[in-house]
């Protein structure tokens, strides 16, 4: 359902390419991983499919399919009935990626508000709905808060609330667990796990956690660079890492995590 | 990027160096006797013999505007000193040291920063007296001690828990030692700026209370008082309130583009 | 709730202690009222008659709790100078002085914001250098200086108002109005300039924050992530500005009304202080400093409904 192919860009103050080449599919109903440490060009990447990518400070290349839709060379007043209908986001550190004076429910009707005929009452239904969703207790309550009144756990699932509200085909997750405890981030991984299987939405994970992605998502693909290292099966690329770069990462996982992770949700 | 914001500052720094020569120059000589008058020489426009013209008794203004810009410059340079090193006294101590004082003082300085400069230094000029340069330098200078304080405060007081302070106090050095050698220094990068405002805001009080009769008053005739004259033979003589008016908004401009500038750059480097 | 009953309480305390500092400091410096109302010559009777009579025998702190509850029945005392109740020359210049400021105000609002929002746009270029340096000059012009030319151009060349007299407000609002509209100009041109330069910063650090990406992702275009977002999470600091400008206006005042020859508050202050006048001082002086104090409080709360963080300290 995702296709990006022989993707590059290249931000006009740096002189390496941030994604050199990069050629990725997601397939329908998938988690797809994407590792790499930070400067490995997969935020880029996902910014490139979410359109968030400054268009006028990088030259860009290649494509990007959604649907057979070409995302990367699409204008700007076509890529804006995507972003939020078609591809949710959700960023990393959730109380900065809220509007702090903006009621957590009217945040997540936003997509609705601008992509939908939806009246004010649907809207709230399925704001409600959305917010019961990701497991938030109270939703009535939680609709009328202000985020400085939430945890970081629960405003990330507000977060996952506001991005699914729509049913978007593709949810991309931008270390969506990062700036969480332990605790809580094992908790956001399983709902998405639920979320994936109870409405088949196709998800790109990011992270710099191998050990997370190995969580959560069936496939996996490793950046370093701006460059595709290595891509397939998480268990495989686990067991029998090709390249060193892979390798180097997973061996920067303590030994009882990785073995925790064995008996544990897999 | 680099090159605009060096810009602002070159432009401004030149202007400024232009102005602080003209008045530098006019301490020691002027072209006329700035308080000569002539009567046949009265309400002449600007001419080759009097590049600013001359003003109701035949006065050179050129000369009158150095000798007024200097008063000017000078009772705005006093008092940013007195202000910056008393604001950054009180704003080091109680940044550094906290506690209750601390908090005392910087709820007494949100009161006065409330209140307009120009409002605060009328009322200590009526309790200390109308008409003198020295209660002008003072009750600006007064005025402006909390603006400084807080810009310091703040600035010292984030500096107190950065590691290599903390390791050297470990190692010994006295409270005194740490706060002029170690902080001081890295404040400046905000202290400049507040000083080119203070300056300005300073050159504009002083103008506007002397315009009112109250500030400095002859014969140390600053730029402010001079308008207050010009004002009356606009018709006349345009030029006298012409040129002296184009001095003092140069003379601001000049600095407010080093100012410009110093924050570019600092913004730059954080 | 609590948190505006806390604000307004604080609100009246400063203004008690503002108002203690300035009957105190001038009653210190006025030395004795008798005297200056009597002049020097009078007989030490005759003085002593009226420090009784007056009730300047009494304790300060009974005096100005009098003096306070002066500004509820409109009794402030008598001017040395003009011999005359201090309410009665003070009131009508109230309100010259409150519609020179509202107008200067209005101006301040209707020009900034536009050209605020449209400077924020702006990032980097010669254009944007050129209006920083154009803003920059604005700022250095001295609000008398631009009254003397607003006076020379509009009013001596085209007379479109008469420099120097000030028409009637009760008889010839119109004419009164135009002479109020020039000076209110003169204040307000560098005050727009701080407040376009504000304006433009405020919106720009917004622009830079994670909750816009958020937005834009959502399918906000520009204009929808300003109106939306943005604008309402830069009111806060413009509000609080804002209100400080209401102050700085006040003061611009003081000054352009002598440029204008207006006959308000400001122009009474200071040819009091000249004339060491000083009841009146006391009067206009705590008159101006309830504008400034009311203003800054008013911005809290109406920042506070704004902004739901700013609850916080008063529901705990």
């Amino acid at each position: 359902m995702l296709e990006i192919r022989d993707l590059h860009i290249k931000f006009h103050n740096r002189e390496r390419e941030a994604v050199s080449g990069v050629s990725l599919t997601i397939h329908d109903g998938e988690i797809l991983g994407l590792v790499g440490e930070s400067g490995s060009g997969k935020s880029v990447t996902a910014m490139s499919v979410a359109g968030l990518l400054p268009r006028k400070q990088c030259s860009y290349s290649g494509a990007i399919y959604l649907d057979g839709a070409e995302l990367l060379h699409i204008d700007r007043k076509e890529l804006r009935k995507k972003q939020g209908k078609a591809i949710g986001v959700v960023f990393q550190e959730p109380m900065n990626a809220m509007d702090p004076l903006m009621t957590i429910g009217k945040q997540v009707e936003e997509v609705l508000r601008i992509h939908t005929t939806c009246s004010r009452e649907e809207r709230k239904r399925l704001a409600l709905e959305a917010l019961a969703a990701v497991d938030l207790p109270d939703p009535e309550d939680i609709y009328g808060k202000y985020p400085h009144e939430l945890s970081g756990g629960m405003l990330q699932r507000a977060m996952i609330a506001a991005a699914i509200v729509i049913r978007p085909k593709l949810l991309l997750l931008d270390e969506p667990t990062t700036a969480l405890d332990v605790t809580i981030q094992a908790q956001i991984l399983e709902l998405l796990k639920r979320l994936n299987k109870e409405s088949g939405i196709s998800m790109l994970f990011i992270s710099h956690n191998l050990n997370v992605v190995r969580k959560l998502c069936s496939r996996v693909a490793v950046m370093q660079r701006g460059v595709l290292v290595e891509e397939g099966d998480v268990e495989t690329v686990f067991h029998h890492p090709q390249h060193p770069y892979t390798q180097h990462l997973i061996a920067a996982i303590p030994r009882r995590e990785r073995k925790e992770n064995r008996h544990g949700t897999k | 990027m680099k090159q605009k914001m060096n810009g602002f500052f070159a432009a401004g720094l030149t202007i400024t160096a232009l102005l602080l020569l003209l008045t530098v120059v006019g301490a020691f000589w002027t072209p006329y006797d700035p308080n000569a008058m002539s009567g046949s020489e009265k309400f002449l426009a600007p001419c080759l013999a009097h590049p600013f013209g001359t003003d109701n008794f035949g006065r050179d203004i050129l000369s009158r505007v150095m000798k007024g810009a200097g008063t000017t410059f000078t009772v705005a340079a006093l008092t940013v000193l007195m202000g910056s090193v008393l604001g950054t006294l009180i704003g080091a101590l109680t940044g550094y040291f906290g506690g209750i004082v601390d908090d005392l003082l910087m709820r007494l300085g949100d009161v006065l920063t409330a209140f307009p400069s120009v409002l605060l230094a009328l009322v200590i000029i009526s309790l200390l007296g109308p008409g003198s340069k020295y209660n002008v330098v003072l009750a600006l200078g007064l005025v402006f001690i909390p603006s400084f304080a807080r810009v310091t405060r703040t600035a010292f007081a984030s500096a107190r828990d950065v590691n290599y302070i903390k390791s050297a106090r470990l190692m010994g050095a006295s409270s005194a030692r740490i706060l002029l050698i170690h902080i001081l220094p890295n404040t400046l990068n905000v202290l400049l700026p507040a000083i080119t405002i203070g300056f300005n805001n300073a050159v504009l009080a002083e103008a506007s209370m002397s315009y009112l009769g109250i500030g400095v008053t002859p014969p140390d005739a600053s730029l402010g008082y001079m308008l207050s004259e010009a004002q009356g033979m606009f018709a006349r003589a345009p030029w006298y309130a012409l040129c002296t008016g184009a001095v003092i908004v140069l003379f601001v401009f000049g600095v407010g583009l080093i100012g410009e500038g110093l924050q570019r750059r600092s913004g730059e480097v954080d | 709730m609590k948190y505006a009953a806390r604000r307004i309480a604080s609100f009246l305390l400063t203004m008690v202690i503002v108002s203690f500092l300035a009957f105190m400091a001038f009653d210190v410096i006025s030395g004795d009222p008798a005297t200056a109302l009597l002049g020097t010559e009078a007989t030490p009777e005759a003085i002593a008659a009226l420090r009784t009579e007056m009730g300047l025998d009494r304790p300060l702190g009974v005096r100005y709790g009098e003096w306070l509850l002066g500004f509820f029945t409109g009794d402030l005392g008598t001017s040395y100078v003009y011999h005359q109740s201090v309410s009665e020359i003070i009131a009508p210049k109230i309100s010259v002085t409150l519609l020179l400021s509202f107008v200067s105000f209005l101006l301040i609002l209707l020009i900034s914001i536009p050209l605020g929002l449209s400077a924020a746009k702006r990032s980097g270029g010669a254009l944007e250098a050129a209006g920083t340096a154009f803003n920059q000059f604005c700022m250095a012009v001295p609000p008398f200086f631009t009254g003397m030319l607003l006076s020379y151009l509009f009013g001596v060349i085209l007379k479109w108002f008469m420099p120097g007299v000030f028409p009637d407000l009760s008889t010839d609002f119109p004419g009164a109005m135009r002479h109020i509209f020039f000076a209110a100009i003169a204040i307000a041109v560098p005050r727009i300039a701080m407040t376009v330069r504000m304006l433009k910063s405020t919106i720009q650090s917004e622009m830079r924050k994670s909750y816009v990406r958020t937005a834009i992702s959502r399918g906000n275009d520009r204009s929808a992530v300003l109106r939306v977002h943005v604008l309402k999470n830069s009111l806060v600091p413009v509000i609080t500005f804002l209100a400080q400008t209401m102050a700085e206006i006040v003061a611009g005042g003081i000054v352009v009304e002598q440029v204008f020859a207006i006959p308000g508050l400001g122009r009474m202050l200071v040819s009091s202080i000249s004339n060491r006048d000083y009841p009146m001082v006391q009067a206009i002086v705590v008159i101006l400093a309830l504008w400034v104090v009311l203003s800054g409080t008013v911005a809290d709360l109406v920042n506070q409904r704004i902004d739901p963080r700013l609850r916080l300290g008063g529901d705990r």
